[in-house]
């Protein structure tokens, strides 16, 4: 099957042009060794089928990100047939300098300028012709929003794959830095130096001083290429600065001749809203408002409306098969294991369904329309007075529905000190899961200050991130840069089929990812309760029950070293939507209601229900949430440390709540 | 020569050059930041900072003390 890849810059419109050509025939991965997100989907043209890649959105090919050597190392090593460059046509003169990066690659490129109606609005005219001339490939209008062009440019594209080698233009870089480049080719060519990549590339690359690129290359070439970058620098500008600025150069040639745009840049849409979304004074308040709204909707919809239909879907179909397995008299532990053990491990993970589903919908809405990328100006300020990113605000936010999005909305923060912080602090952000843990031990003894104990706990969560944030960034990450370079795009208004195949995207990683690992641990701690054989599910005589014993003389000075309470806590470690769960077992033998709360109530004093939820809001995070922070840092050791630092974290505290307000008389 | 940091808001200059220590150096000049380029300073976050500039038709965003790597006319 023949493969085109399409590259282009963020907010270009390349995804809209990847699900035009894909339609719902795409799935979602990871590139192999690294954290970008691999996507790729099948064309149906004609009775042939092509396979596409969308390579991750990039400003340029160098070495900057993981993103960029991503999306070189596919077009350099596996060597699609043909690559489609999405151009914004708004914006042309900062999307040509990809393209041009991808010249100097020599592979097959076909420019889709999409976006032309937006281009329109803007009175911008481009002579597609003579751009194609120019830039020496074929250049194709599209509106990718509207499938207008597409089946051009898929034909475009298949003439390319059967044409021999397509003869390409090439930057000029001048005379000077011309000959050195074929120098270094030559050298580079004579040495035995085996890579993947062309050697003209190479020389390009070494010149502009590319890190990736210098470390695979040996020690005389490396000499070599300084020698040479010296004899072309001049004064304050050094090759790499050159190089860039030739290829501005090259570009502002072809957008004089091609390009005609109304010499003052008309007040667009984008600008009016932007005077009030942006606004001195109102830009914060629009923010919170905003998020208040998601949050509100998130929960609202997600929880009380689907997720509760859905558990009592839940509940009439577990129930049905019960009787079902009564009825043919299947063994006693079948039965439990199926309708306990299985069902309850479904349960437990489409009860989050709804809460992800909506607040990917509502995130992906602002993220396509361009809000986010405000979001993070407008609160890049007071985040980096504690020591945080404006966009890290974004991953807390997500958190508070599951930690495991929350830690992937990282990925948008480019500077590793910036993302490893977001990554660390984002557990204390107190997740959906946890919420019934409170509700129990509100209920049980504060109920009349219900609101104001749950804003304290989701309030105090927020502020151990911050205060952890910062202690990590004047420690661990002392010294590594934080950066804020980030363009605003227009606002667009996201179309129906990109939101929602975005939210299936995130919804069906989630269950891939989270599902599967909750789903095996709440089955594993079933079994764990039963085992061994003929013991009384959830007695201390269980596995279960033993292991809480062991653990609970380390929960005394908290005030709840009782073999149950640990037990509670060890089955978080698992999944925090078992800790109710198991409570109500080894308490009340129920699993929810007005039995488990008087249990409660005789089981702990408010002093120990209180530090058993600050232990809850900050110990260690869930299964899911710790093997995707391996994921998402490649990293076992940073893995290990979040689990082992926010237990340390949230016992410290916990003892010092149960140990000062002993002080104080209270129980 | 000043740095783009000082430009008043609603100024337009033009970039002279880009401080070679600073850290996002190479960022900006794949961004369309590079020497002879126009820019306009557009807005202002709530608390002054980050700021927003035009140039090359889009709009770019950056923290002061990158902007302050900038040198203008």
């Amino acid at each position: 099957m023949n493969t085109i890849a399409l590259v282009g810059n963020p907010n270009s419109g390349k995804t809209t042009l990847f699900n035009a050509l894909t339609g719902t025939n795409q799935h979602v991965g990871n590139w192999p060794g690294v954290t970008v997100e691999k996507k790729e989907g099948i064309l149906n043209f004609k009775n042939k089928k092509y396979n596409i890649v969308d390579l991750p959105g990039t400003y340029s090919l160098g070495a900057y990100s993981e993103d960029e050597i991503v999306a070189r190392d596919f077009i350099l090593k596996d060597e699609p047939d043909v690559v489609i460059n999405v151009v914004d046509a708004t914006n042309i003169e900062r999307n040509l300098y990809l393209t041009t990066q991808l010249l100097e690659m020599g592979t097959k490129v076909i420019v889709a300028l999409n976006m032309m109606d937006e281009a329109k609005e803007k009175n911008i005219s481009i002579d597609i012709k003579k751009l194609s001339k120019e830039l020496g490939v074929p250049v194709v209008a599209t509106i990718a929003s509207k499938k207008n062009g597409i089946e051009k440019l898929i034909e475009e594209s298949i003439n390319m794959m059967s044409a021999g080698n397509v003869p390409q233009n090439k930057i000029n870089y001048g005379k000077d830095i011309d000959n050195e480049i074929n120098k270094l080719k030559e050298i580079i060519e004579n040495s035995n130096l085996n890579t993947e990549y062309p050697s003209e590339w190479i020389a390009i690359k070494l010149l502009e001083g590319d890190e990736y690129i210098s470390e695979i290359t040996d020690k005389n070439i490396l000499k070599i290429a300084h020698e040479s970058g010296d004899a072309i620098a001049i004064a304050a500008m050094e090759p790499e600065l050159i190089i860039v600025d030739k290829r501005y150069e090259f570009i502002g040639n072809i957008v004089n001749k091609t390009v005609k745009k109304p010499k003052e840049e008309i007040i667009t849409k984008s600008d009016k809203i932007d005077k009030v979304l942006t606004h001195k004074w109102l830009g914060l308040p629009i923010f919170a408002l905003i998020m208040l709204i998601v949050y509100q909707l998130t929960f609202a919809i997600g929880e009380d409306i689907l997720q509760e239909g859905l558990n009592a879907g839940m509940e009439t179909f577990t129930a049905s098969v019960e009787s079902f397995l009564v009825n043919v008299n299947a063994p006693e532990l079948l039965t439990a294991f199926i309708t306990d053990g299985i069902l309850g491990g479904v349960g437990a993970v489409i009860e989050f369904v709804p809460l992800i589903a909506v607040m990917y919908l509502l995130l992906g809405i602002l993220e396509d329309s361009g809000y986010m990328a405000r979001a993070a100006y407008v609160m890049d300020r007071i985040m980096r007075s504690l020591g945080l990113h404006g966009k890290t605000f974004i991953s807390m936010l997500v958190g508070v529905g599951c930690n495991v999005p929350g830690i992937m909305a990282t990925r948008t923060l480019d500077s590793k000190k910036d993302r490893m912080i977001a990554i660390l602090i984002n557990p204390f952000i107190s997740c959906g899961a946890r919420l019934p843990i409170y509700l129990v031990f509100i209920s049980a003894f504060f109920p009349k200050h219900k609101a104001l104990i749950l804003f304290s706990i989701y309030a105090f969560g927020f502020l151990v991130a911050i205060i952890m944030g910062k202690i990590f960034s004047k420690t661990l990450f002392e010294g590594e840069s934080s950066y804020f370079v980030m363009e605003l795009p227009p606002y667009r208004f996201p179309t129906l089929k990109g939101t929602l195949l975005n939210m299936w995207d995130k919804v069906s990683s989630f269950l891939k990812r989270a599902g599967t690992t909750i789903f095996a641990v709440v089955t594993v701690l079933w079994i764990l309760s039963v085992l061994p054989y003929g013991v009384e599910p959830y007695s201390q005589s269980s596995i279960l029950g033993k292991i809480g014993t062991v653990i609970a003389p380390i929960f005394k000075p908290a005030g709840f070293g009782t073999w149950q309470a640990s037990v509670g806590l060890f089955a978080g470690i698992v999944a925090k939507e078992a800790v109710v769960a198991t409570l109500g077992m080894v308490y009340a033998g129920v699993e929810e209601g007005a039995q488990l709360v008087t249990a409660i109530q005789g089981a702990f004093t408010p002093l120990s229900a209180l530090s058993f939820m600050i232990m809850t809001l900050l110990y260690t995070p869930c299964a899911a949430v710790i093997g995707t922070i391996r994921r998402e840092t490649n990293s076992t050791k940073w893995a290990v440390f979040t689990a082992l630092y926010t237990f340390a974290v949230g016992w410290i505290i916990s003892v010092a709540i149960f140990q000062i307000g002993g002080l104080f008389g209270l129980s | 020569m000043k740095s783009l940091n000082e430009m008043p808001l609603g100024s337009k200059t033009t970039v002279v050059s880009i401080s070679k220590e600073a850290s996002v150096r190479r960022r900006l000049m794949d961004m369309g930041v590079v020497p002879g380029v126009e820019v306009e300073i557009k807005g202002k976050a709530p608390l002054g900072d980050p700021i927003e500039i035009l140039l090359r038709g889009y709009k770019l965003t950056l923290r002061k003390n990158e902007a302050s790597n900038i040198f203008v006319k």
